[in-house]
């Protein structure tokens, strides 16, 4: 069994003269909740769609659970719910489990279990018998959360899952990520809510413009960044050259000076150090880097859709 | 299979909820009491006449009788399919059955096949029905009606598979209009043909032909036509149900692969569309 779940190259796909993805070049491993983020029209959904085989790539290749792309026999083992969930909505929940079991091949007691497990735990098991139209818009994102599951995957795709969804339903998509991080499969979420991103993924690829232009492995991240600010009576070059010894990206702001720690113990050593030095300390705070702040500094100011 | 079968039946579950069926059954049902209610009243004036001329007027009522019931299965035809698949893409529904570890061909197939024997029980239920009727009111045996079913089966799959490969390239709207703009082409054709035979005019049969060739549907009815009556009634009696020119048993052939090529152009086009 291979450890890799999806693997691109170079993945391309233009529609006319308009580039939606230019260069998808990501790879993502068994049992990892991958985050991908990006502006509007940056070509997250595009990249989904040709993972998936629903929109052909223009060039470059791609393998999900080791099988090319494309190939529906690569879906086997794959759960998708789409940004704008849809489905023939004169079925009532139970009907639509049944259908999307019956396309992975379950059926009989078996595809019955899995359903009520599935209605359970989306809280949907007293609607089960409704119509999917008399669903409210939070309703229809669970039914489509089960459906996504119904062929218990190892790789499940996420398009902005927690959206018309209240703060439970956001915490029942956060738990069920990390029952499916627990059991060993995959996750690729695209959401735009950093702070759900942040709350559950691994690892994070940023796109613009269709290119992946950084990743990013949120745990070593939360480890070894801290915004640390000092209030502090003398600010000359020597100590600001000083402090370079402990972090990065330093910045002076009147007297107050701003850097980036390279690990959380950095702070007491910075603060004996600048007693050391015989520098007054008027406050000191830090903070970890929230995922925004990354977001912001990646991206920059220009977030135009490719 | 297992793709094609759950395909099938996801079809058939929102055919029956959508009330499809139940609206062509109630429809079906009201047709052939008014038809029966027409034939009751008539039928005693008919009694009166010398055997060939009433074997005549019930057959001529025969096939005005199956021949709404065509328009009805033409509709059907168009109606049933002409949103299932440029519907579902527009909607985005289709996303989640196309991410599904089934082939795109299936999906087609799926539906095709369901629609396909609805179609087929609409023909059987309503032409049977109606020769049925015409039967227990007035004796009349219509001859031939097994084969003038499956043609019109045939009739039904051209015009099934044609709405359904449109389906794949064009909005539900222009999917409707360039699927009856089909038939309407067809019919026309026959026409023109028809003309040319009666006139003498040999390029009018050569261009009713033609169109034939790209819209066989219409030859395809007057082939059933031409079964369904005694030649002597086909070859002398000119009215709209007279059969005129014949088709041949090769238009038959060239009407199935006309079905073939249909379903190769909905299914590759399925196959390559961004959804």
């Amino acid at each position: 069994m291979t450890d890799t779940v999806i693997e691109t190259r170079g993945l391309r796909k233009h529609f006319g003269s308009n580039v939606a993805v230019a260069d998808l070049s990501i790879r993502i491993r068994r049992g990892e909740v991958f985050g991908f983020l990006g502006p509007n029209g940056a070509g997250k959904t595009t990249s989904i769609k040709m993972l998936l085989g629903l929109v052909p790539p223009t060039s470059g290749s791609a393998t999900l659970l080791g099988a090319p792309v494309g190939d529906h026999r690569a879906r086997t083992k794959v759960g998708f719910l789409p940004e704008h969930f849809r489905f023939h909505d004169s079925l009532t929940a139970r009907e639509l489990l049944r259908v999307h079991g019956r396309l992975y091949g379950l059926r009989g007691g078996a595809l019955e279990r899995r359903i009520d497990a599935l209605l359970e735990r989306v809280n949907l098991r007293e609607a089960e018998n409704r119509p999917l139209r008399h669903f409210s818009k939070g309703m229809t994102q669970r039914a489509g959360l089960a459906q996504a599951l119904i062929g218990d995957p190892e790789l499940v795709f996420l398009d902005e899952p927690t959206s018309g969804l209240d703060p439970l339903g956001r915490l029942l998509v956060r738990r069920l990520i990390e029952d499916l991080r627990d059991r060993g499969a995959s996750v690729f979420l695209n959401s735009h809510l950093l702070g759900e991103v942040e709350a559950t993924c691994d690892r994070v690829a940023f796109v613009k413009r269709g290119r992946t232009i950084h990743e990013l492995s949120l745990r070593d991240v939360a480890a070894s960044s801290l915004d640390v600010e000092l209030k502090i009576d003398r600010t000359d070059a020597a100590i600001l050259q000083g402090l370079q010894a402990f972090g990065s990206d330093i910045r002076l702001n009147g007297t107050v000076v701003h850097l980036r720690a390279k690990a959380e113990g950095a702070v007491p050593e910075i603060a004996r150090w600048l007693v050391a030095q015989g520098v007054g300390i008027h406050g000191i705070g830090s903070r970890a880097r929230s995922l925004e702040d990354w977001f912001v500094e990646i991206m920059g100011e220009d977030q135009r859709p490719g | 299979m297992n793709g094609i079968l759950a395909i099938m039946q996801l079809t058939w579950i929102e055919a029956r909820r959508r009330k499809i069926v139940l609206a062509a059954v109630l429809c079906g049902i009201g047709f052939l009491v008014v038809f029966g209610l027409a034939i009751y009243s008539n039928s005693e004036r008919a009694i009166g006449m010398p055997l060939v001329q009433r074997r005549m007027v019930l057959q001529v009522l025969t096939l005005v009788g199956l021949y709404a019931i065509n328009f009805l299965v033409i509709a059907l035809s168009v109606l049933l399919p002409v949103d299932t698949l440029s519907g579902e893409i527009e909607s985005g529904v289709i996303q989640t059955l196309a991410s599904k570890p089934v082939r795109r061909a299936d999906i087609i197939l799926g539906k095709w096949l369901v629609f396909w024997l609805m179609l087929a029980a609409y023909i059987l239920v309503m032409a049977g029905g109606l020769v049925a009727i015409m039967y227990a009111l007035t004796g009349f045996r219509q001859q031939n009606l097994l084969p003038a079913l499956g043609l019109m089966q045939l009739e039904a799959t051209v015009l099934l598979s044609v709405t359904m490969a449109g389906g794949v390239r064009f909005t539900t709207i222009t999917n409707g209009i360039v699927a009856f703009s089909y038939f309407v082409l067809a019919f026309v054709g026959g026409l023109i043909e028809q003309v040319g035979m009666i006139g003498g005019n040999v390029t009018a049969r050569y261009i009713g032909t033609a169109i034939s060739l790209v819209t066989p549907v219409d030859a395809i009815w007057r082939k059933a036509l031409a079964i369904l009556q005694p030649p002597f009634m086909a070859q002398t009696v000119i009215t709209p149900f007279s059969g005129g020119a014949e088709p041949s048993a090769a238009m038959l052939w060239w009407a199935v692969l006309v079905v073939m090529v249909a379903m190769t152009l909905a299914i590759r086009g399925f196959r390559h569309r961004a959804l």
